[in-house]
């Protein structure tokens, strides 16, 4: 009966391990999906906190690429609001105001509307930065919202605008 | 009883004996739990009176908080860019119909920058509750609603009772809406 068993459950195991790599073949992360950033163009909060409160350190251009309103409510001290990055006219918006800015300039894009494999911005808007050719643009990963993931850590915070 | 992973399905009913799928379960079930997001995280608007609104709905219906005391009340902030919310929101259709008579009452706030695409999105979902636009002033109203969706349960006597942060399994909150909606 344990022979059979564990035979059984080695059988499954398999059949699992196989599975699961085909999925993760035939599955890959769509283009809006903030999971197709590569891993070098994110920055961690802590990252950015301290970018922010080193004196002397290189500032970076912060935008807000989500919601109006939850901008409103609070966001990251010194950031600008840029429009949704999931519609044509936030993109316009985003790319009106880095067009006068050098290649070179540091920009963190940011939106923590929802968790972050359902964030529908900030992958269109860190697309459209470096194919405008800011190799220097970063998203700030959120994994899952501002609230938790900035706000409540205790990084700088504003209101309105 | 099958197992699906992308494209591939495995009997395990044909595979495996009954106890061994049931420890299986119930491991899954257990992992599930660990993993699922921090829904009851204590914030500090529960335990305390509910912050009472006064909008108007999207059906032109005023839609005042204080006048559902005495109802369970499932306060849910959503937009139409979130997909979570949108999974959430026949879900909550649902209930309504089915524990509306029970007393409870649901209520979406929608935090998108205007009605429009709200209306659009609407007039494809049959809700069976009301909707009203929320800002940022109601949002600070409960907490900060920086992130989405955001849902309140509030008990019959206008206290919150609990808060769901993030993409949360509905089976959490139906069981704590179940639980408010049995006291009187």
């Amino acid at each position: 009966m344990k022979v059979h068993v564990l035979r059984a459950g080695t059988i499954v195991l398999l059949a699992v391990f196989v599975c699961s790599f085909a999925s993760a073949q035939i599955s890959t992360p769509s283009d809006n999906s903030a999971f197709s950033i590569p891993k070098a163009q994110l920055i961690q909060p802590a990252e950015l906190s301290r970018l922010l409160h080193t004196s002397g350190a290189d500032k970076p251009l912060i935008l807000q690429v989500g919601s109006r309103v939850l901008f409103t409510e609070a966001h990251i001290a010194g950031a600008e609001y840029a429009g949704p990055g999931s519609q044509p006219e936030g993109l316009q918006k985003l790319q009106s105001r880095v067009a006068p800015l050098s290649r070179k300039t540091l920009i963190v894009l940011y939106c923590g509307c929802c968790p972050w494999n359902r964030c529908p911005n900030i992958a269109p808007a860190i697309r459209l930065l470096h194919t405008l050719g800011f190799t220097r643009a970063k998203a700030l990963y959120l994994a899952d919202n501002f609230g938790t993931d900035w706000a409540e850590k205790g990084y700088p915070v504003e209101r309105g605008r | 009883m099958e197992l699906r992973i992308g494209q591939c399905r495995i009997p395990l009913g044909r595979i495996l004996p009954r106890r061994f799928l049931a420890v299986i379960l119930l491991v899954g079930t257990a992992v599930a739990a660990l993993g699922a997001p921090s829904a009851l995280a204590a914030k500090s608007l529960v335990g305390k009176k509910a912050p009472n609104f006064v909008r108007t709905g999207l059906n032109g219906a005023r839609l005042d908080l204080k006048n559902y005391r005495g109802k369970v009340v499932l306060l849910n902030f959503w937009a139409t860019w979130c997909a979570p919310c949108q999974i959430e929101m026949p879900i909550f259709a649902a209930w309504q119909r089915q524990d509306g008579p029970q007393g409870l009452q649901i209520i979406g706030i929608s935090m998108d920058d205007g009605p429009t695409p709200v209306r659009k999105l609407l007039s494809k979902m049959k809700l069976t509750y009301p909707v009203a636009m929320g800002d940022a002033h109601l949002g600070e109203l409960y907490g900060g609603v920086l992130g989405l969706p955001l849902t309140y349960l509030i008990d019959r006597n206008g206290i919150v009772r609990a808060r769901f942060q993030g993409e949360t399994d509905p089976k959490i909150i139906e069981k704590q809406l179940k639980l408010l909606l049995l006291r009187r």
